[in-house]
């Protein structure tokens, strides 16, 4: 039993943190991150990941906390995509392209900022994030941060499901795709932002994009996939700060394994292993 | 300054060349993706030793292989994601494990204006010079099926091998810039030039040469920003990348308007 729970697991108030911050953060990410592979927007989630570099670094050059950072740019990018783009696919990707060209930008200059005035191994930090430095104080504000975007898809559950997977005939139906999809724009900067915090910016799309292709591998019903997606990013994140934990006596170091690197690895084994050679699977995805 | 002004011009070219093809097919993500995975190659090759550009091109080219092989069978974009994140986790993992400091991560990501050498010119030039080689080859093929893809199908000409040839393009372009403008910034010059010379000309040799004259003036005017306030060259191309494609887009609403 040691073997796999390392002495003081439980009893560790830095892993009941990170473990409660990122269940609900991995819940969130899931559940918008279904309409975002379904929508094929995993590009608009991955820059508004990215954007969060530059609100956490831009965060510590004016001395407030990241997680307002994270969310202020992640919500001006989805903005300025919103504003830049077409709903047409490629145009819409390029305009998601240069809005993250120019976000990054910032952050090259904020790091530098933060460098030079001091605050080194910031970039790090910002980028690549620790669940561990996860404040428990937060953790209140996460939870409430995280019930605006559950909230606004759960509202919008079916028109966005409709324009999701037909715009056309959602439009013939009289639903206001282009709102639908800002506000669902909004919710997936919100969901984007937290992922950002707990796991690092450049590393939010695993566990926003991971789980939800994951499950739409597995299941087509839009509540199980759901279900599934938010399973599989918990135990995803759990497995991740499980292994971080125990990785204190691993190799080369012997001073741990990156938690960020550890919750990746686990969301794309998971979804490896649904690539593995069923001889059954086409027929029975098929419909009959 | 020299050297930098020379592996700048030959990168800003193939990024105008290589970028035109990645607006052209869609693929802004792939183009976003690779080199930003790409980057926890630099960092592994610093641990074992060897040559930061042969750890970019290997995983660049892995990473190409990867979404290639990958998404025959899945979601493009999703596989497209996932690929990076993990690449970018190994990034984690890898700086986590060396005593590198802070500023050469920096440079590593957001590039460095004055961090290419005399002798990083010639494994540049070898690597810009290959993909100008294999753009040309692919020019008509790539061509065809970016803008007709079901057309050029039925003709014979097979999707998946087109598209994996593209993006190993792609990784090797990915691997000769990051030095140079560094792993985040180096799709913006890529797709910024492109997307600006598309709005405005149809003409695909045109708009080619257009994307490669706006991404050299982009790099240029970074370079001597750069040099002059200190600040990092990233932060330049990624601003002017997008100054350059609003201001395509506000000319094309002009033209079509008059």
């Amino acid at each position: 039993m040691h073997a796999i729970f390392e002495p003081g697991f439980f009893g560790n108030g830095t892993v009941q943190t990170a473990a409660i911050a990122g269940s609900v953060v991995a819940v969130v990410a899931a559940w918008i991150g279904v309409f975002a592979v379904v929508r094929r927007e995993a590009f608009a989630g991955e820059a508004l990941g990215d954007l969060g570099a530059t609100g956490g670094s831009g965060a510590f050059l004016v001395g407030v906390n990241p997680l307002w950072g994270f969310v202020a740019v992640a919500l001006a990018g989805a903005g300025g995509i919103e504003l830049l783009g077409s709903r047409h696919r490629p145009a819409r990707d390029l305009a998601t392209g240069i809005v993250l060209g120019a976000g990054l930008g910032l952050a090259a200059l904020f790091l530098y900022l933060d460098t030079s005035s001091g605050t080194s191994g910031v970039s790090v930090t910002v980028l690549f994030g620790s669940l561990f430095a996860v404040d428990r104080s937060l953790t209140t504000t996460i939870a409430a941060l995280a019930v605006v975007p559950l909230v606004a898809v759960i509202v919008c559950h079916r028109m966005l499901l409709l324009t999701s997977l037909s715009p056309e005939l959602a439009a013939a139906r009289g639903v206001p795709v282009r709102v639908v999809g800002a506000v669902y724009l909004g919710a997936l900067a919100l969901a984007v932002a937290l992922a950002a915090l707990t796991i690092g910016a450049v590393l939010a799309t695993a566990l926003l994009i991971g789980p939800p292709a994951t499950a739409l591998r597995i299941t087509k019903r839009p509540g199980a996939t759901i279900a599934a997606a938010a399973g599989l990013g918990v135990f995803a994140t759990l497995l991740g700060i499980l292994l971080s934990y125990d990785s204190y006596d691993w190799p080369p170091l012997h001073n741990g394994w990156p938690v960020s690197f550890l919750i990746v690895a686990v969301v794309f084994a998971l979804y490896l292993l649904t690539h593995l050679p069923v001889p059954r699977r086409s027929r029975s995805c098929s419909p009959s | 300054m020299i050297d930098t002004w020379v592996a700048a011009t030959m990168v800003a070219v193939v990024a105008g060349v290589v970028g035109f093809f990645a607006v052209l097919r869609g693929s802004a993500f792939a183009a976003h993706a690779i080199p930003s995975g790409a980057f926890a190659g630099a960092a592994g090759a610093a641990l074992i030793g060897a040559s930061a550009i042969l750890g970019l091109a290997v995983f660049a080219v892995g990473g190409a292989v990867g979404i290639g092989a990958l998404g025959r069978r899945g979601r493009h974009d999703a596989v497209t994601a996932l690929t990076l994140v993990l690449m970018l986790g190994l990034g984690a993992l890898f700086l986590s494990w060396t005593v590198e400091y802070a500023p050469e991560i920096y440079s590593l990501l957001f590039g460095e204006v004055l961090g290419v050498s005399r002798a990083d010119l010639l494994p540049i030039a070898g690597l810009g010079a290959a993909c100008l080689v294999a753009v040309a080859i692919l020019y008509r093929p790539l061509l065809f099926s970016s803008t007709l893809p079901e057309v050029s199908e039925s003709r014979g000409l097979p999707p998946f091998a087109l598209e994996l040839c593209f993006l190993v393009v792609v990784g090797l372009a990915t691997s000769m810039t990051i030095p140079v403008v560094g792993a985040f910034l180096m799709f913006s010059l890529m797709i910024a030039p492109a997307g600006a010379a598309r709005s405005l000309v149809s003409n695909p040799l045109r708009a080619l040469a257009l994307s490669v004259a706006v991404a050299l003036a982009v790099v240029w005017t970074a370079i001597v920003a750069s040099y002059e306030t200190n600040w990092p060259i990233g932060f330049f191309v990624g601003v002017l990348g997008l100054a350059a494609f609003v201001t395509a887009q506000a000319l094309r609403r002009i033209l079509l308007w008059r």
